[in-house]
């Protein structure tokens, strides 16, 4: 995590330093304050955006919801244009009022996107009124096939069954086991593994998830945040690791530039996998919103969204994208998911506050073991 | 004219601390909400002032278990971090007081540098030293002693060693100032009439150093007992303490007001010590 932090203000600063020798004119120059994840976009998307619209940007970053949901419910955040996820942070900030919703008008790149993952989102979005999609991706396992073949020859690749059957954790926790800290991102999942409906707000489901939870407890070596298990992934410390695709995906592109001969993999649940997306939305107090607008518009370009996939390896919602993204990218199935995968994906919904807090206790008390 | 340099800080109190606390306060019984800021205050205007408190997030803290629990667990973690900051900081602050006068300086800059660097840095150092793949497992599997890496990162020790590492200093200074203001013509005396090291120490020296204990132990206790980065960054799952849960609230279940309450518990909690520690000082 420093060392993120450390890259995410060096990047802010190298952004700054961007715009600050940027054109200068005589008039005070129109600009643009985007709120996006660390490394999580083509610097050259942003070069070009200034250039064709004058338009300055000035880049900022988080690396946790919770940071950006924070700002942006305090209001008056200064920021035009945010990247939340669709659940829980994007669904919650468009119902408290929040978002600012679109004009299609300002727009016309709107079409770009999938239908069918525009569908998908009216769980989180219905009539999609306050976002775009930016990226997308599952929730799975990241494994690291060698060290899981060497303890468990005989547990299956291709689904949830590898962590969760107890049998498999205990023999697992030898080369050490991580689960991500976020209740909305594991408890729908180990709900969809129960056969349970994963947006379900019921007593008696959400103790079945728990109970399957704690039975592997035990043998669970750390429950962090994401970033955390991209990072000691990336240096081999676990052998499988319940998270996000694209940090998986990122987990092994650095792996690989560090040469030190770990492989890692990504695993899509074929019990079902949990979509996201990370939304481009515009706040409700947004200083600049026809910047915004014309911002979101760029971004929904084919061949900015390529340069933007092909830089951060996470597929975005452009499908006339694709053919522009790097063959390696575009034909990993673990990056970009087939038609079929995707069949078996689910979307989650947005609950009320009282199983929010249900579902935070129940988190809880996988976390203490008890 | 004379009441003129108490004008400062009482503006600096009132502006940094009361207002603050009144804004907590407020916070703690007004109404969740959907909207931006996420609650509704409890007092409004209509054609009269309004008052509508709301004594659920109190009633929350005390019916449900689990923050109970965590303020049981912060007390313990702040406990036992104080007494660990005790027991290795009197050595060291005897150490520095007996020192020759030309090392005084030095040794106490020594205890204050690492303040130099941020809290942030110095707590983040940790987890690359005490991560499966960090210094420490790289040694002992150098040497050969472990084939699996022990799992030091996210376990109690790794919380302690932030603790204590963090807090040490706010032990070892004011055990220092009594310890190098105590009388040493007192230990000789002692010395003189036949006490052996052993009897000077507890019968002399521990007696007059124990203010600077308790002010060292109390120093220490009230940061800690709220401390959320270090149980975060380096403590087992299981370690919810006050910090972190007040984190959860605000955060993850956007509850402003029970996330205030509980700040505000914790505020009143550790008035408690502080109380005692004054009166015990009135006292002497």
């Amino acid at each position: 995590m420093p060392l993120r932090l450390l890259a995410a203000s060096v990047c802010a600063a190298l952004v700054a330093l961007g715009a600050a020798l940027g054109p200068a004119s005589a008039q005070p120059a129109p600009v643009l304050n985007v709120y996006n994840w660390s490394d999580y976009i083509d610097p050259y998307a942003i070069a070009r955006f200034q250039r064709e619209t004058g338009i300055t940007i000035r880049y900022d970053v988080f690396d946790s919801l919770e940071t950006l949901e924070g700002k942006l419910s305090a209001g008056r955040s200064g920021y035009d244009v945010i990247v939340p996820t669709s659940e829980p942070t994007f669904a919650r900030l468009a119902r408290a009022g929040a978002l600012l919703p679109l004009d299609r008008a300002a727009i016309p790149n709107w079409r770009n996107q999938d239908p069918e993952l525009l569908r998908r989102l009216e769980a989180s979005d219905p009539g999609n009124r306050f976002g775009a999609i930016y990226l997308y991706g599952t929730i799975g396992l990241a494994i690291r096939p060698d060290r899981v073949r060497a303890v468990a020859p005989d547990a299956p690749l291709d689904s949830l069954d590898l962590l969760m059957q107890p049998e498999n954790a205990r023999r697992l926790a030898r080369c050490g086991i991580a689960i991500m800290d976020s209740a909305i991102d594991v408890l729908p999942t180990v709900l969809r593994w129960r056969g349970r409906d994963p947006n379900s707000a019921d007593a008696a489901d959400l103790r079945a998830a728990e109970e399957s939870l704690l039975a592997i407890r035990p043998h669970v070596r750390a429950i962090t945040s994401s970033g955390n298990i991209t990072d000691a992934l990336a240096s081999g410390e676990y052998c499988v690791a319940l998270t996000y695709s694209g940090d998986t995906i990122q987990a092994q592109a650095r792996a690989r530039e560090a040469g030190r001969g770990v492989e890692i993999s990504y695993i899509q649940p074929k019990e079902g996998a949990q979509l996201w997306f990370d939304m481009l939305a515009i706040p409700a107090d947004a200083p600049h919103p026809e910047a915004a607008h014309a911002f979101i518009n760029f971004l929904l370009q084919p061949d900015v969204m390529a340069g933007i996939t092909n830089q951060v390896r996470y597929p975005n919602g452009v499908p006339a994208a694709t053919p522009m993204v790097n063959e390696a990218v575009r034909d990993d199935p673990n990056v970009y998911p087939t038609p079929e995968m995707l069949a078996r994906t689910f979307a989650v919904t947005a609950l009320s506050a009282t199983a929010e807090r249900a579902r935070s206790r129940s988190w809880n008390r996988f976390k203490a073991g008890r | 004219m004379r009441r003129l340099p108490l004008l400062l800080p009482a503006l600096w109190l009132a502006v940094f601390v009361a207002a603050p606390l009144l804004v907590v306060l407020a916070l703690s019984v007004a109404r969740p909400d959907a909207g931006v800021p996420p609650f509704a205050l409890p007092f409004g205007w209509n054609g009269g002032p309004v008052w509508r408190p709301n004594w659920e997030p109190f009633s929350l803290l005390v019916a449900d278990g689990y923050y109970l629990s965590a303020f049981l667990q912060s007390a313990w973690v702040a406990g036992a971090t104080a007494g660990l900051c005790l027991l290795l900081g009197f050595p060291m602050a005897l150490g520095i007081s007996r020192a020759a006068p030309r090392w005084r300086g030095p040794l106490l800059m020594a205890v204050l540098l690492p303040f130099w660097t941020g809290f942030l840095p110095r707590i983040g150092a940790w987890t690359g030293i005490l991560r499966d793949e960090g210094w420490v497992n790289g040694l002992l599997r150098g040497l050969g002693w472990a084939d699996a890496p022990l799992p030091l990162l996210y376990s109690n020790t790794a919380l302690f060693l932030g603790m204590v590492h963090a807090y040490l200093p706010f032990a070892v200074l004011p055990l220092y100032a009594s310890l190098s203001r105590l009388d040493l013509t007192l230990e000789d005396a002692a010395a003189d009439l036949g006490a052996t090291p052993a009897v000077v120490f507890r019968t002399v020296t521990l007696p007059l150093a124990a203010p600077g204990a308790l002010a060292a132990f109390l120093l220490v206790f009230i940061p800690a007992a709220g401390e959320y980065v270090i149980p975060e960054l380096l403590g087992p799952p299981e370690a919810l303490l006050v910090g972190r849960v007040l984190w959860q609230e605000f955060f993850q279940n956007r509850d402003w007001p029970v996330a205030a309450a509980l700040a505000v518990a914790l505020l009143a909690l550790l008035i408690l010590p502080i109380r005692l520690f004054q009166r015990l000082e009135s006292r002497r």
